[in-house]
């Protein structure tokens, strides 16, 4: 495994230079969810990677991890309920032992299972069978790829970490996914530095033209992901001195045409031990649900969860930003 | 101290203190050359990086790095409009040298 970089500092109780503040900025509007379709399951905070944007602090040297009582639980309020999708991150979510037992279950009573899976955890140990294992179960997987060259992707991710993305890749297409229906393989492309990401069918355009052209890989769809100025990525801005006008540039694009596209009016996220929270943002800002409702998968009621209030903050304006960013992409044209 | 401060480029409206009517011509035939047309978004930025460069203006160099990285150029794609800029700029000096020639043959034997 790669040598870690350091876990951020960074809380929520420091504000963020926002020229003005979310709350401000959405006026009289209210954002509420509009159902619960996926449970987002975030099964810790262990990766092979430490990548310089990550908003989780995930590492080699994170020993937060989901146990079997939580997975169960995850899986209880899946079975017993209206919601279709399972969406496993972590961290790398292939390291916690419990994955493949919650991947299983969950598709042996037909839920949807997307895993967020980085590629190269499949070189680690005892994970070399991994594309057959989502093949097997059919899981839409969705893979972070910054760009189609080893400069940039190496410079955000961590050195070598390109060429073993593209070695994936080839392994994942040699199963079927991207090529046969129902393997579906979606990459995720966030921009190395602080800046917003291009419109997505444009880079979409590129990645698959490029990624083809070059080493013969396909996949399904490119979504495009604003980086998040909290955690890892927000101790790069203030190190690199761009914490001020990263968050004038995203305060002037924020565009509410994205509201009814947000992550937050359909999910609900779940941490490592069974806490609850609007999004993966605010689970790792530790930013509960609004006071009043089940705060832990153990006491899940989705009668009161659907419509839930968001809580939100400054950092809300990385997803209303532009296009808007979301786990599946941008939201608005 | 410097003439150009980074902080000024948020400040480009306030050209409009004085003949308003003026500035707001010069903003909206400025955004309108940046819209997609029949040259993209990107093309339209990797020109307007290589003019900046041109003209040496830094707030202009600034805004359209952003602008490039933002529809998706990477800095290969940027540096070849650099070099093509500072080309044309290196053979507009070139060419003078034919000013020269001519100016030689005029006077020498």
């Amino acid at each position: 495994m790669q040598q870690a970089v350091q876990i951020s500092r960074t809380r929520t109780s420091e504000p963020l230079p926002s020229p003005v503040s979310f709350k401000q900025k959405l006026g009289d509007a209210v954002l509420n969810a509009f159902t619960i379709d996926t449970l987002q399951v975030n099964v810790g905070k262990l990766c092979n990677q430490a990548c310089k944007h990550c908003h989780v602090d995930a590492s080699p040297n994170r020993t937060e991890i989901m146990g079997r009582d939580v997975v169960d639980s995850c899986l209880r309020v899946l079975a017993d309920s209206e919601i279709g999708t399972l969406d496993i991150t972590g961290g790398a979510p292939e390291l916690n032992p419990e994955f493949r037992y919650l991947v299983t279950q969950a598709r042996g009573f037909g839920c949807h299972v997307i895993v967020r899976h980085n590629l190269t955890v499949i070189f680690e140990p005892g994970q070399a069978e991994l594309p057959e294992f989502f093949a097997e179960n059919r899981v839409e997987v969705i893979s972070s790829l910054p760009y189609f060259t080893a400069s940039q992707t190496d410079n955000q991710r961590g050195s070598g970490v390109f060429d073993k993305s593209i070695e994936a890749l080839k392994r994942l297409n040699a199963v079927g996914y991207g090529v046969k229906d129902g393997l579906v393989l979606n990459l995720v492309y966030n921009p190395v530095g602080a800046f917003l990401p291009p419109l997505q069918e444009t880079i979409e355009t590129d990645f698959k033209r490029e990624l083809r052209d070059r080493y013969d890989i396909v996949f399904n769809e490119l979504f495009t992901i604003t980086n998040m100025p909290i955690a890892r990525f927000l101790d790069w801005l203030r190190r690199s001195g761009n914490e001020t006008s990263y968050m004038t540039k995203l305060v002037s694009a924020f565009n509410p045409a994205t509201f009814p596209g947000l992550m937050c009016r359909t999910l609900i996220s779940v941490d490592w031990t069974g806490r609850l929270f609007d999004c993966d943002f605010n689970q790792m800002l530790e930013m509960p649900l609004d006071s009043g409702l089940p705060q832990t998968i153990f006491d899940f009621d989705i009668g009161k969860l659907a419509t839930r209030r968001i809580v939100t903050a400054d950092h809300c304006f990385g997803c209303t930003a532009g296009s808007g960013s979301s786990c599946g992409g941008s939201v608005a044209v | 101290m410097h003439y150009y401060n980074e902080e000024d480029l948020d400040r480009f409206g306030e050209i409009a203190k004085y003949k308003p009517e003026l500035f707001e011509k010069f903003l909206a035939w400025y955004q309108a050359c940046q819209e997609e047309g029949e040259l993209s978004r990107r093309e339209k930025a990797l020109i307007g990086l290589a003019v900046a460069v041109t003209v040496q203006c830094p707030y202009c160099i600034d805004a359209f790095t952003n602008s490039c990285l933002e529809n998706g150029s990477n800095m290969d794609q940027m540096t070849e409009a650099m070099h093509l800029a500072s080309a044309i700029r290196g053979g507009a000096s070139m060419i003078h040298g034919i000013q020269a020639h001519n100016a030689h043959d005029k006077i020498s034997m």
